[in-house]
Formats: C-alpha cells, sequence, structure tokens
C-alpha cells in the first residue's frame, strides 16, 4: 500500500501529539498546576528567576507550555475512551438490527433516527449538566450520545454482508448466532467502520474541547485545551497566548486526524460510508 | 404525494416524541430531578416539599402523561430561579438565535456554494486544490477558537468590530462568520460533489454539444439539477446552526437561547435547560421533514414514487 507524502506528514503530527500525550509528565518543563502571582500573565519568551516560560504563564502564573502538552493528554485520553464506548454499543446494536431483522431492526433503527435527530453538542450539554461534571461523566456522555453514526453503517454492511453465501455456509456448519457475527460478519464491516471511528475521534476531541470550554467538562484546575481557552477569553485583550496555543494544537490535531480519515475513506471502498 | 406527506409526517411526530422522551429520561438520569432544581442548601423538608409540589413523587409514567400533557399546551413550566414562566424566559432570546443563525447561514451560503461550484468545474487547476485546503480547514475548526481569533484580529488589534455583546448590527457580523465557518465547509463539499455527479451526465454532452459553453451548461442547466442535494443539507444545517450557537453565543456574550442554556445551567435553573434542549430539537425535526417535503418539490420523481 502506498502511502502518500501528505500522509506521512500528517501520521508523524499525529504521532508527535501522541508522543506529547504519554510522555507530557517527562517534556513538561513544570508543574501544571503550581501557580505563582508573581508570574501572572507573563507573555511568551518570558524568562524569570532563571526559568523560562517558552509559551508564557497565565492568569493564576502557570506555565502554559506545560498545561498545552498536559492537556494533550486529557484531550488524546477522552476522545479515545469515548469514541471505543460508541463504537462497541453502536457495532453490537448495528450487527444485532442487520442479523436479526423485523422487529428488532425496527426498534433500533428508529431510535437511531430519534438520536440523531437531537443535535448531539445540546444532548451532551444537557446530560453533562445533570450528572455533573468530571472524567468519567464526560466520557460515558459522549460514548453514548454518538453511537447511532456506528449502528447505521454496521446496519447497512451487515444486511449486504449477511446475504453472501460463506455466512450461510458458516450457519450450516452450526455456527451460533454470536459466533457467525464476531467471527465472520465483524471482520468484514471493519473497513468502514474504522472509517466512521476516524471522522467520529475528530469529533469528540472538538466535542470535548467545547464542553470544557462551556465549563462542563473537564473541571479546572486539570488542563484541557477548552478550560484554558475558557480562562484566556477573559483575558483576550492582554494575554493573546492563552487562547492562540492550545486553540492551534487543537486545530492542527482535528485538521490532521480529519486529513487521514478523508484518505482511509478513499481507500476503503467510497460507496460503503456514506457523507 | 398524499401518501408520501402522511408518511413523512407520522416520521416527523415519531421523531418528536422520541425527542421529548429522550430529554424527560436524561432530566431524570441522576435518580432525583427534584435535587436538581431546588436551590442549594435547601433542608430535606423543603426538598421533599417541592418534590411533592412539582410532582416528582408520582410514578414515573404519570409524571411522563403530565410532562406530555404540559408540553402539548406550550407550558415549559415555571422557572424556579427567575419565578416567570419558561416561554416567556425563551421567547425572549430566540429572535437573537435566529438572527445570528440567519447570518451565518447567509454566510456559509454565499461562500460555500461558489467556492462548491468552483472546486467541481475547475477540478484539476491549482485553485481547486487551493480550495480544498481551505475548505478542510474550516471543518476542523473549533469555532470557539475562530471566534477568538477574530475578536483578537477585528475587535482588539484592528478595533473595527465590537467584541461582544449586542450593540448595532455590526455586532452580528464575527459571530455570524464563526458560526458559519463549519457549515460552509459543508456546503462546499456538498456542491463540488452534487455538481461533479451531473457534469458526468449525457445532457450536459448534449448542451456542449449544441454549442454551450461549459459555464453556460452549468448556468442553465446543471445548477438546478445539482440544487436537490443541496437543500436537504440546508434544511438539516439549520439546526446544526441553532445547537452550534450555545458555543458561539457563549464566546461572544450573543444574549440568545443557547447563552441562556449555559447561563440556566449555572443558576441551576433546568426547566430552562430543558426547554432549550426540546426547542432547539424540535425545530431540527421540522427542518428535516421540511428539506423532505422541499425535496419532493424539486425533484417529481419522488413524488410518484418512483
Amino acid at each position: 500500500m502506498r502511502i502518500p507524502f501528505l500522509i506521512w506528514c500528517v501520521l508523524v503530527v499525529l504521532g508527535l501529539f501522541v508522543l506529547a500525550a504519554i510522555l507530557a509528565p517527562q517534556l513538561a518543563p513544570f508543574d501544571p498546576l503550581r501557580q505563582s502571582l508573581l508570574l501572572r500573565l507573563k507573555p511568551p519568551g518570558t524568562i524569570m528567576g532563571g526559568r523560562s516560560f517558552l509559551l508564557g504563564t497565565d492568569d493564576l502564573g502557570r506555565d502554559l507550555l506545560s498545561r498545552v502538552l498536559w492537556g494533550a493528554r486529557v484531550s488524546l485520553a477522552v476522545a479515545a475512551v469515548a469514541v471505543v464506548v460508541s463504537l462497541v454499543v453502536g457495532t453490537t446494536l448495528g450487527l444485532v438490527a442487520g442479523w436479526f431483522k423485523g422487529t428488532t431492526a425496527i426498534v433500533i433503527m428508529r431510535s437511531v433516527d430519534t438520536m440523531l435527530s437531537i443535535p448531539a453538542i445540546l444532548l451532551a450539554v444537557l446530560t453533562v449538566a445533570v450528572l455533573g461534571p468530571g472524567f468519567l461523566n464526560l466520557v460515558v456522555v459522549l460514548g453514548l450520545t454518538r453511537w447511532p453514526r456506528y449502528t447505521r453503517v454496521a446496519y447497512g454492511q451487515t444486511l449486504q454482508v449477511a446475504a453472501l453465501p460463506y455466512i450461510r455456509a458458516a450457519e450450516m456448519a452450526g455456527c451460533s448466532s454470536f459466533r457467525v457475527l464476531w467471527r465472520h460478519v465483524l471482520p468484514n464491516i471493519a473497513g468502514p467502520l474504522l472509517v466512521v471511528m476516524t471522522a467520529e475521534f475528530g469529533l469528540m476531541i472538538l466535542f470535548e474541547a467545547g464542553l470544557s470550554f462551556l465549563g462542563l467538562g473537564i473541571q479546572p484546575p486539570a488542563p484541557s485545551w477548552g478550560s484554558i481557552m475558557s480562562a484566556g477569553r477573559a483575558y483576550v485583550e492582554r494575554a493573546w497566548w492563552l487562547t492562540v496555543f492550545p486553540g492551534a494544537c487543537l486545530f492542527v490535531l482535528v485538521l490532521c486526524v480529519n486529513m487521514a480519515g478523508d484518505w482511509l475513506r478513499d481507500r476503503v471502498d467510497p460507496r460503503s460510508v456514506s457523507r | 404525494m398524499r401518501h408520501h406527506l402522511a408518511g413523512r409526517i407520522g416520521q416527523a411526530l415519531l421523531a418528536s416524541f422520541g425527542v421529548l422522551t429522550i430529554v424527560f429520561f436524561v432530566m431524570r438520569l441522576s435518580g432525583d430531578p427534584t435535587l436538581l432544581l431546588v436551590p442549594e442548601g435547601a433542608s430535606a423538608a423543603q426538598i421533599a416539599e417541592l418534590r411533592h409540589q412539582l410532582g416528582f413523587d408520582r410514578p414515573l409514567m404519570v409524571q411522563f402523561a403530565a410532562y406530555l400533557a404540559d408540553l402539548i399546551r406550550l407550558d415549559f413550566g415555571e422557572s424556579l430561579v427567575q419565578r416567570a414562566p419558561v416561554l416567556g424566559i425563551l421567547t425572549e432570546r430566540i429572535p437573537y438565535t435566529v438572527a445570528l443563525a440567519a447570518g451565518a447561514l447567509f454566510v456559509a451560503l454565499g461562500v460555500g456554494i461558489p467556492v462548491g461550484i468552483t472546486m467541481a468545474v475547475m477540478r484539476d487547476h491549482w485553485i481547486a486544490r487551493l480550495l480544498q485546503t481551505f475548505v478542510l480547514a474550516g471543518q476542523s475548526l473549533p469555532t470557539f477558537w475562530s471566534g477568538i481569533l477574530l475578536i483578537l484580529l477585528f475587535g482588539v488589534t484592528l478595533r473595527w468590530l465590537p467584541t461582544s455583546g449586542v450593540d448595532g448590527p455590526l455586532s452580528l457580523v464575527m459571530p455570524s462568520v464563526a458560526l458559519g465557518a463549519v457549515t460552509m465547509s459543508t456546503f462546499a463539499r456538498m456542491t463540488r460533489s452534487a455538481v461533479l455527479d451531473e457534469l458526468g451526465r449525457d445532457y450536459v454532452n448534449a448542451a456542449r454539444a449544441r454549442g454551450l459553453s461549459l459555464r453556460e451548461a452549468v448556468a442553465r442547466h446543471v445548477l438546478r439539477n445539482a440544487a436537490i442535494p443541496v437543500v436537504t443539507i440546508a434544511a438539516l444545517e439549520i439546526g446544526n446552526l441553532l445547537a452550534g450557537a450555545v458555543i458561539v453565543e457563549t464566546v461572544f456574550a450573543w444574549p440568545g437561547i443557547g447563552q441562556l442554556a449555559i447561563q440556566s445551567i449555572q443558576s441551576r435553573d433546568f426547566l430552562v435547560v430543558q426547554a432549550v434542549v426540546l426547542f432547539v430539537s424540535l425545530v431540527y425535526v421540522a427542518c428535516n421533514f421540511l428539506a423532505d417535503l422541499a425535496y419532493a418539490a424539486i425533484d417529481p420523481r419522488i413524488r410518484s414514487g418512483e
């Protein structure tokens, strides 16, 4: 498989983000939570008392570079776990609907239509507001609001695959429904699901940042790009770096995920995944 | 056509019912919705009294029936924080969000459709590649970041536009651009693929053979056919714009229903939050329904059920 140069660059950038997230404790020059009133809102490149603050400091005198690095960790962790939750829930429902058809399929696919008629960000806002913020709630809410797209794709694909002769053969050989779905159907519909997963991963990153920006995601003092920017919004006239740097990281990360996703979609059968 | 219409109305009603059900149960996810509504530091007796007063001590199904009955009469309840009917609080803010969404839709259509047509017609030209990068970037742009960048550039540095709040029609410009950017990318992509689909058809060749230039063929024939999928997307995007307004309104301190929802979460005014979610979702369902109707009106094949 030939990977174009542009996609190599995208993958390298994505790799750097993952490395930054994993190695944040080693890479961060300072403790992301340590405050210092003398160091409030220092611009990027400030050197004070023998310490240099490459990206400046925030309104409580915390080092922005350290917070942005730790923020990458939060962003990727939330998005990864939430994507896995929604993938498992959505795919299971889609497989079940596509395999058993009939009333089961009608009920499941009607729920998909209903879920898709509530804008996901609003449903997430309402649910987090009811349950309270925090890492676990955030992951659960994002995971459980974003499953319908997987169900749609898994359902359509399962319907197609289930009609193929090798599935009939597996059934006649005495495989249980579970075994047929797990061993024979799922591997054959993995490509389109992977494409949906990449697109959803980008969205999840944006959702986490958006909810944290609104004060409903990761709670201060823990560093998240969204919450750093939310604090930075208040100081936009005096400290541009508080919003520009975390936002740029967020934008580049999502852009790379989307580019990788678009490329992947063109590689996998392009007709199988709509929009 | 009549059969088609009845089916669509049925679907829209079913979706609305589904929305109401989901919101009802989400409000009860924490176990006791009374706790969402009482002011902090209320005594156990006060909580019990409020629970009884609001009917949360009744069986779930009775509560659900009462909730549906109230909503059908457009009764969203009374805000315990503001001591005023929720409906009034909501309708006061709706015009601001409608203005913002309209501005964003204007930006999205005005930029997205010409960009999409250009990308399709000049497919292999470097301009198309450049535009494609621009569209991909627009798609990945977090609205709260682009909003703040706009504030930094036009509000703080250049001082051309007000940084936030409502101060004449100029204050609508930046929020509309920030909110419209993502939708613009969707329109551009959809228009591009719709026009590309049509360009490969025989009637385009026939038109070219009759001596029409590519530009004329596109303007007279292709756009009319390519409009069908784009109109559908336009209706669906209205719902997304209303939802996206939650974040953009917070960035720009724009007093619409999005800001209302966030303020109400902070002041623990959950009936207002519920009303905002219901309102936006029902508008979304209605837009879906209208998109289907528009689709049938433009494309006679769908009407006759072919």
